[in-house]
C-alpha cells in the first residue's frame, strides 16, 4: 500500500471545491458568531440581574457542552418544531451559536478594556445608552479584540467537519465518499490534513499580522 | 420511554466519555510537557519535532486526524481500535495546544531566579525540577483547566468512529424512540454536570498548589 500519486491528482479538484463549501460555512457561522457574542456581551451588562445571568448560565452552557451534540440537537429537533433546515443551514446555525459564547468572552474582554471615565463621560454629556454603546464604547472595545476574533474564526474553520455527521458535503464528507467508493482512504484523508493545514498556518499568519498592526496603535 | 428509562442505556456511554477524557488527559499532560519543554530546548533535533508536531495537531481538524488514524493508518499496517485511537488522537490533539502553555508559563518565570539557582551551583535538571516548575505549574493550571473542558467535547467525536460514547448512544437512542429532544436536552445536561466537575476538581488543585506561593492564588 503506498501512496498513489494519480488517484491523489485525480480527486484534487473535487477536494478544491469541497473545500469552498467548507470556507462558506466558516464565514456565515463567523458572521452569526460575531454578531450574536456581541448581543450576549452588551446583555450581560444590563442592570437586570435576572436577564445578566440567564445570559451567562446560557452561554456558560452552550460553551461548555460538545458542538457535535448541539449541530444533532438543531437538525433533528428544530423539524419536530415544524421548522425544517437543510443540513448546511442546521450547521452553520450550531457552528455560529457555540463559536458566539466564545466570541461573547471577547467582546466582554474588549468592554471592560474600555476606562470607566468614557461611560461617565458619556453620561455627563446626555448620551443615552444606545448612543453611549455605539459611538463611545463599541468602537475602543472592538478594534484591539480583533486578532483574538480570528483566532476563533481558524477554530472554527477546523470544526467545520463535524458538519460530515450530518452529511453536509464539505470536506471531510466528501473525502469519506470519496474512500467509500475506492476503498483508498489514504489519499483523501491525507490530502483533507494537508488542506486544513496549508489553510490554518496562512490564516494564523494573517491572524499575528493583525497582533502587530494593532498593537503598534 | 420516559425520562428516567432513558437514563441506564446513556449511562453506559457514559463510561466511555469519562474514560476517553481522563485516558486523553493522561496523553495529552504527558505530550504538553515533553512538546512544551522540547521547544525550549536548545537542540534543534528536540526544538524541531516538536514545532512540527504543534503545528500539525494544531493547524488540522480533530475530527481529520480520527480519521485519518482510524481510516487510513491501518493502510500502514498500524491497526489501533476504536478506544485506543480515541485516546491516543484526541490526547495528542490537546497536548499540541497544552504545549504552548507550557512554554508560556515557563517563559513567564523570571529570570532572576534562573541566576539565583545558577548562583547556587544547582545543575540544569535541579533548575527544571526545584525551581522552574514549581513555579510555572500554578500559572498553568487555569490554562489547563479550559483544555479539559475542550477536551471533553472532544471526545463526542470518537462517536463518529464508531466507539459507543455518550454522544453515540444518544444517536442510537434517538433511531429507536424518536425522542430527539428529550435525549439530546439530556445528553447536553449530563456534559455540562461532567464539565462543572472538571473545573471544581482543576479549582481546587489550583486552591493546594498556591499554598506557599507569594503570588496568584493567595486571594482567590
Amino acid at each position: 500500500m503506498i501512496w498513489d500519486w494519480r488517484y491523489a491528482l485525480e480527486i484534487l479538484p473535487d477536494l478544491i471545491r469541497a473545500l469552498g463549501v467548507t470556507v462558506q460555512a466558516t464565514l456565515l457561522g463567523m458572521l452569526i458568531a460575531l454578531v450574536l457574542g456581541l448581543v450576549w456581551a452588551m446583555l450581560r451588562r444590563l442592570p437586570n440581574r435576572w436577564i445578566a445571568g440567564t445570559i451567562h448560565w446560557s452561554v456558560e452552557f452552550v460553551r461548555s457542552t460538545p458542538l457535535l451534540v448541539q449541530i444533532y440537537f438543531i437538525f433533528f429537533i428544530l423539524p419536530d418544531r415544524g421548522l425544517t433546515l437543510s443540513p448546511f443551514v442546521a450547521g452553520v446555525l450550531a457552528l455560529g451559536l457555540h463559536y458566539s459564547t466564545y466570541t461573547a468572552e471577547v467582546y466582554r474582554a474588549g468592554i471592560e478594556g474600555v476606562p470607566k471615565g468614557q461611560w461617565e463621560a458619556a453620561m455627563a454629556l446626555n448620551m443615552g445608552p444606545w448612543l453611549t454603546w455605539r459611538r463611545v464604547i463599541l468602537p475602543q472595545a472592538i478594534p484591539p479584540v480583533i486578532p483574538a476574533l480570528g483566532n476563533y474564526l481558524i477554530a472554527m474553520f477546523k470544526d467545520t467537519p463535524m458538519l460530515a455527521a450530518i452529511a453536509v458535503m464539505e470536506l471531510l464528507q466528501t473525502a469519506k465518499l470519496m474512500g467509500s467508493e475506492t476503498f483508498r482512504y489514504l489519499e483523501p484523508l491525507t490530502l483533507v490534513g494537508l488542506l486544513f493545514l496549508a489553510v490554518s498556518l496562512v490564516a494564523s499568519r494573517g491572524v499575528r499580522k493583525l497582533e502587530t498592526h494593532f498593537a503598534g496603535r | 420511554m420516559t425520562l428516567i428509562a432513558l437514563i441506564p442505556p446513556l449511562m453506559k456511554g457514559l463510561w466511555i466519555t469519562v474514560g476517553v477524557t481522563l485516558g486523553g488527559a493522561l496523553v495529552a499532560a504527558v505530550a504538553a510537557f515533553a512538546a512544551g519543554l522540547a521547544r525550549l530546548s536548545r537542540h534543534r533535533w528536540l526544538n524541531v519535532p516538536a514545532l512540527v508536531y504543534i503545528d500539525v495537531f494544531r493547524g488540522t481538524s480533530a475530527l481529520v486526524q480520527l480519521f485519518w488514524a482510524y481510516f487510513a493508518l491501518p493502510l500502514f499496517g498500524v491497526k489501533l481500535d476504536a478506544v485506543t485511537v480515541g485516546i491516543l488522537v484526541l490526547g495528542l490533539n490537546v497536548g499540541a495546544y497544552g504545549a504552548e502553555v507550557v512554554r508560556g508559563a515557563i517563559l513567564a518565570v523570571p529570570t532572576d531566579q534562573y541566576e539565583a539557582a545558577l548562583a547556587l551551583n544547582f545543575s540544569d535538571r535541579q533548575i527544571t525540577w526545584r525551581i522552574v516548575l514549581p513555579q510555572a505549574l500554578p500559572a498553568m493550571l487555569p490554562a489547563f483547566g479550559n483544555l479539559l473542558i475542550e477536551l471533553l467535547k472532544a471526545t463526542a467525536l470518537v462517536s463518529l468512529i464508531t466507539l459507543g460514547d455518550l454522544t453515540f448512544q444518544a444517536q442510537v437512542l434517538r433511531g429507536a424512540t424518536l425522542q430527539s429532544a428529550q435525549i439530546f436536552s439530556l445528553v447536553l445536561i449530563i456534559y455540562f454536570a461532567l464539565a462543572m466537575a472538571l473545573t471544581w476538581g482543576v479549582r481546587q488543585l489550583e486552591r493546594r498548589l498556591a499554598v506557599g506561593q507569594d503570588r496568584g492564588g493567595l486571594h482567590r
